[in-house]
C-alpha cells in the first residue's frame, strides 16, 4: 500500500495584520493551513511575542518575575528601552494598570502621556492595553488611541460592554484592534460582527478569546482557539480570520504554582524553574491552537518558546 | 474499507448473548465500526467472519499496553483529531533516557527517580511511566546488567530497550522478560532480527524509518514477520517534524484508514536545555505521540508537562468538576467574608483567582452542582436555595466563622429570598454578576 501524504487545502485564510512603522514593523497571520502544517500551505509569519510592562511597578508580579525587571520596573519608559535593547525584543505590550479604580485610578491624560513617552523612547511596535476595567477603559483606551495617533498601534481591549468608543477610537487614528470575548467561539465571533458593523475593516482586527494558563482551564482556551482557526479556514468565515491573541502572562503569573515556595509544596520542585515552564507549556499551547501573538512576562519563557517556534517553522 | 454496523451485524452469531459486554448483538456491532473495540470480544465469532472482519474490524489506530501490571499505559486507539470533536482516549506515556554508561548509583538513581514520581493533581495520580535505557556502552553484558538494574528499582514501570545491536537487545529482553519490555527499535537494517527477537519474546516493537513512505514500507514488512503490537517513529527529530509528521500519520490512520501507520507514535525530544524540551515535549504531548522520550526530569518539569497531558486529554463533553468543599483563599479569619458557588472547574478558577486579586482573605463554598455553571445550574435546579441551605448546614462552616451571611452570585440574585427562609439566622447579601467584578465588591467591604 503506497503511502499518499494526506493533504487538506481550505479555501479560507487567516487575516494578514501589521503593526508598527518602519523597519521594525511586524506582521502578524495570513496562513492559509492549520498552525505550522507547511506541507500543505503556507504560513508566511510565525507567531510573535511581544514583552510585558506596565505603567506603575509591577507589585502584583510574583517575584521571581519581578526581580528580572526590579531596576527597570519603576519607570514604564525605561522597562520599554530594557525590553527593546538588553531583551532584543520584537514588540512590547503596555498594560495601563494603574488608570484600574483599584489600581490608582489615574486619568486617562496621564495614560497618554505615559504612551507618548514610550512611544519616543522605543522603535519596536507597541501594544497598548487597558487594565481591563470596562468603564474606564472606554475612556482610557480612547485618550491612548490619540496619543499614538501615526503610530499604528495595537490597542486593547474592546469588549462586549465598552466596544463602541475604543472602536470609533481606533478607527479616527488608525491603529488596530484585540476584539476579546470570554472562552466561547460564538461571542467572539458576535463581538467581530458587532466591531466590523460599525465600518472598522476585519484586516484590522484581533481576537482574543480569552487566555487561561496551564491547569487553570487551558483546555479551553486551547479548544476555543483550534476550532476559531477552523472556522475561519475549513468553513471560509470571514468573521474568524483575524489573527488570535494570546495574553498568556497575565493569566500564567497569578496562580499557585508560580507563586507557592518550595518549602509549602516540596514534591513540585524550585519555584523559580517552575515559573518559568508553566509560562513556556503554557505559551507553547496556544502556538499550536493557533495564536499569533502572544504577550509575555519572563525572558527565560519568551527565549525558549522562540527557540521552539524557530524549529517549528525551519 | 470499514464496514458499516449493519454489514457488521450481519456476520455475528445474532444470538443476543451478552459475553461481549453489550445488550445485543446489534449494539456490539455498531460500537465495532465506530472502532471503539475489537472483534475479539465477541467469543463465538466464526471464522468466516473473522476473516472477512478482521481487517475492516480493527480500530484505525492499533491498540496495547506499553508495560505490565496495574501501570500499564493503555496506547493507541484513537479516534478523533482535535480534541474538542471527542476526548482523546489514552493518555501518553513519558520517559526518561538513561545511558547504560552511568555507573550503578547513578543509574539506581535514576530508576529511583522514577519509580517516587508520582504526584497528585485535582485527584488524578500522575507519574513518569517509562526509562528507556540507552544501549551506549557497546557491551551486551553490561546493557543487560543495566536493564536489569534499573528494571528492578523501578518495578512499576514500563522499560524500553533504546538498543539498535540486535544481540544486545535479545540479552535485555531476557533480563528483563517479565516486564515486557518495548524494543526501540527495528530499521531497514535490523528489521528481520529485531522482528525474530520480539515475536520470540512477546513484546513490542518500534520501527523507525526517516520519512513516512520508508517508515509504511518496513511496517507492513514486519507485519508480514508476524509482529502486529508496533510503536512508530518517522525519525522526527525537529519541532517542525515532530508536529508534521504525527499529524500525517494520524490523518493517514483515522481519515484514510491507512493501516501501515495505524500504530502509536514514539518521539524523543531530548535537548540540552530543559524549557526547550519541554516546549517540544509539549508539541508531542498536543500533537499525537503516544511515548514521550525526555532527557531529564526535575519535579518542575514533571509537573508541568503532566498537567499539560492532563489538559490535553480531558473529556471536552464532561466539565472539569472540583471537590465540593469550602475552600480557604488567603488566610481567612472567623469574620473573614463567606461566598458560595458551584464546582465547575472553569467557575472555581476563575472566581477563586478574582477573589485572590482583591487580596481579600475569604472563603469559597463549592456546591457540587455536577460540574455545571452557576446558571445553568441554577436552571437545571442543581443550584436551589434548598440545596444551597442543605449544603451550608451540613458543611459545619458555622462553627468556623464568626458571622452568618453567605455571598450568592449576582447571577441567581433570585434565590436570595428562598434562601434566607431556609437558612434560619441567616443574612444573605448579593454578589457581583461577573467575578471580574468581585475584587471591588470585596474592597469596598473591607474597607
Amino acid at each position: 500500500m503506497a503511502y499518499v501524504v494526506p493533504k487538506e487545502s481550505f479555501n479560507g485564510q487567516v487575516l494578514a495584520v501589521d503593526f508598527g512603522k518602519g523597519a521594525n514593523a511586524i506582521t502578524i497571520g495570513g496562513e492559509n493551513s492549520l498552525p505550522f502544517l507547511s506541507f500543505e500551505g503556507k504560513l508566511p509569519n510565525r507567531p510573535v511575542i511581544a514583552y510585558e510592562i506596565q505603567d506603575c511597578s509591577p507589585d502584583d508580579w510574583p517575584e521571581t518575575v519581578r526581580n528580572v525587571y526590579k531596576d527597570v520596573s519603576s519607570d514604564p519608559v525605561t522597562w520599554a528601552k530594557y525590553c527593546q535593547d538588553k531583551l532584543q525584543a520584537k514588540a512590547v505590550a503596555l498594560r495601563l494598570v494603574s488608570t484600574h479604580p483599584d489600581r490608582g485610578d489615574r486619568s486617562a491624560a496621564d495614560a497618554a502621556k505615559t504612551i507618548k513617552d514610550v512611544l519616543a523612547a522605543i522603535n519596536v511596535p507597541l501594544i497598548i492595553l487597558g487594565s481591563n476595567h470596562i468603564e474606564k477603559d472606554s475612556s482610557v483606551l480612547v485618550a491612548a488611541a490619540e496619543a499614538a495617533s501615526g503610530h499604528n498601534c495595537i490597542i486593547g481591549k474592546a469588549q462586549e460592554g465598552n466596544y463602541k468608543t475604543i472602536v470609533a477610537a481606533a478607527l479616527a487614528h488608525n491603529h488596530k484592534l484585540i476584539a476579546m470575548s470570554e472562552l466561547d467561539i460564538n461571542l467572539a465571533k458576535q463581538l467581530n460582527i458587532l466591531i466590523t458593523q460599525m465600518g472598522f475593516d476585519k484586516a484590522k482586527l484581533i481576537t482574543d478569546p480569552m487566555c487561561s494558563a496551564l491547569g487553570y482551564g487551558l483546555e479551553y482556551t486551547y479548544s476555543v482557539m483550534e476550532r476559531i482557526r477552523l472556522a475561519g479556514l475549513a468553513q471560509n468565515d470571514p468573521t474568524m480570520q483575524p489573527p488570535i491573541f494570546g495574553d498568556v502572562g497575565m493569566y500564567v503569573w497569578k496562580i499557585k504554582e508560580v507563586s507557592a515556595a518550595e518549602s509549602e509544596v516540596p514534591e513540585w520542585g524550585s519555584l523559580e524553574e517552575r515559573g518559568i515552564i508553566w509560562e513556556t507549556v503554557t505559551a507553547t499551547a496556544m502556538t499550536l491552537a493557533g495564536t499569533n501573538l502572544l504577550v509575555m512576562r519572563h525572558p527565560t519563557a519568551v527565549k525558549s518558546v522562540e527557540k521552539a517556534i524557530d524549529e517549528l517553522v525551519s | 474499507m470499514a464496514l458499516t454496523g449493519v454489514q457488521i451485524f450481519k456476520l455475528l452469531p445474532k444470538t443476543n448473548c451478552k459475553k461481549c459486554g453489550f445488550p445485543t448483538c446489534l449494539a456490539f456491532a455498531m460500537k465495532l465500526a465506530q472502532g471503539g473495540i475489537e472483534l475479539t470480544a465477541c467469543p463465538d465469532v466464526s471464522d468466516e467472519a473473522k476473516n472477512t472482519l478482521g481487517e475492516a474490524s480493527a480500530p484505525p489506530i492499533r491498540s496495547f499496553n506499553l508495560g505490565t501490571g496495574d501501570k500499564a499505559v493503555k496506547m493507541g486507539a484513537e479516534t478523533v483529531l482535535f480534541r474538542h470533536d471527542k476526548k482523546f482516549v489514552n493518555p501518553c506515556a513519558f520517559a526518561i533516557n538513561i545511558k547504560d554508561t552511568l555507573g550503578n548509583d547513578e543509574l539506581s538513581a535514576g530508576a529511583a527517580k522514577v519509580a517516587a514520581s508520582e504526584i497528585d493533581r485535582v485527584g488524578q495520580k500522575l507519574r513518569v511511566n517509562a526509562i528507556s535505557i540507552e544501549y551506549a556502552s557497546g557491551d551486551s553484558a553490561k546493557y543487560a546488567a543495566a536493564v536489569k538494574l534499573v528494571a528492578d528499582k523501578a518495578p512499576e514501570a514500563a522499560i524500553i530497550l533504546n538498543c539498535m545491536d540486535a544481540p544486545a537487545a535479545e540479552a535485555a529482553v531476557k533480563a528483563a522478560a517479565a516486564r515486557k519490555p518495548l524494543i526501540y527499535c527495528a530499521t531497514a537494517e535490523n528489521a528481520e532480527a529485531m522482528a525474530a527477537i520480539a515475536k520470540a519474546n512477546s513484546v513490542p516493537l518500534a520501527v523507525r524509518a526517516d520519512g513516512l513512505d520508508a517508515l509504511s514500507a518496513l511496517t507492513e514488512k514486519i507485519k508480514g514477520l508476524g509482529v502486529e503490537d508496533l510503536v512508530i517513529d518517522s525519525g522526527a527529530k525537529t519541532a517542525k517534524q515532530i508536529i508534521e509528521n504525527n499529524t500525517q500519520i494520524r490523518r493517514s490512520a483515522l481519515k484514510k484508514n491507512f493501516k501501515p501507520l495505524g500504530y502509536p507514535i514514539i518521539n524523543f525530544v531530548l535537548r540540552d536545555d530543559p524549557y526547550v524540551e519541554a516546549s517540544i515535549a509539549s508539541i508531542a504531548v498536543a500533537k499525537y505521540a503516544s511515548i514521550v522520550v525526555l532527557s531529564s526530569i526535575e519535579k518542575w518539569e514533571k509537573l508541568a508537562l503532566f498537567t499539560l497531558r492532563q489538559n490535553i486529554y480531558t473529556d471536552p463533553q464532561v466539565p472539569m468538576q472540583v471537590e465540593q468543599k469550602i475552600y480557604e483563599i488567603g488566610d481567612p479569619k472567623p469574620e473573614s467574608p463567606l461566598m458560595i458557588t458551584t464546582n465547575f472547574s472553569l467557575t472555581y478558577f476563575i472566581v477563586s483567582g478574582e477573589i485572590e486579586n482583591s487580596k481579600v482573605p475569604s472563603r469559597l463554598a463549592v456546591m457540587d452542582s455536577e460540574g455545571l455553571s452557576v446558571l445553568t445550574a441554577w436552571a437545571a435546579g442543581k443550584f436551589t436555595a434548598a440545596k444551597i441551605a442543605q449544603f451550608i448546614k451540613d458543611s459545619g462552616i458555622e462553627k468556623q466563622i464568626s458571622h452568618k451571611e453567605l455571598i450568592l452570585p449576582g447571577q441567581v440574585a433570585i434565590l436570595s429570598g428562598a434562601l434566607e427562609d431556609k437558612l434560619e439566622g441567616w443574612k444573605i447579601t448579593v454578589g457581583p454578576r461577573e467575578a471580574n467584578g468581585i475584587p471591588t465588591f470585596l474592597k469596598s467591604r473591607a474597607s
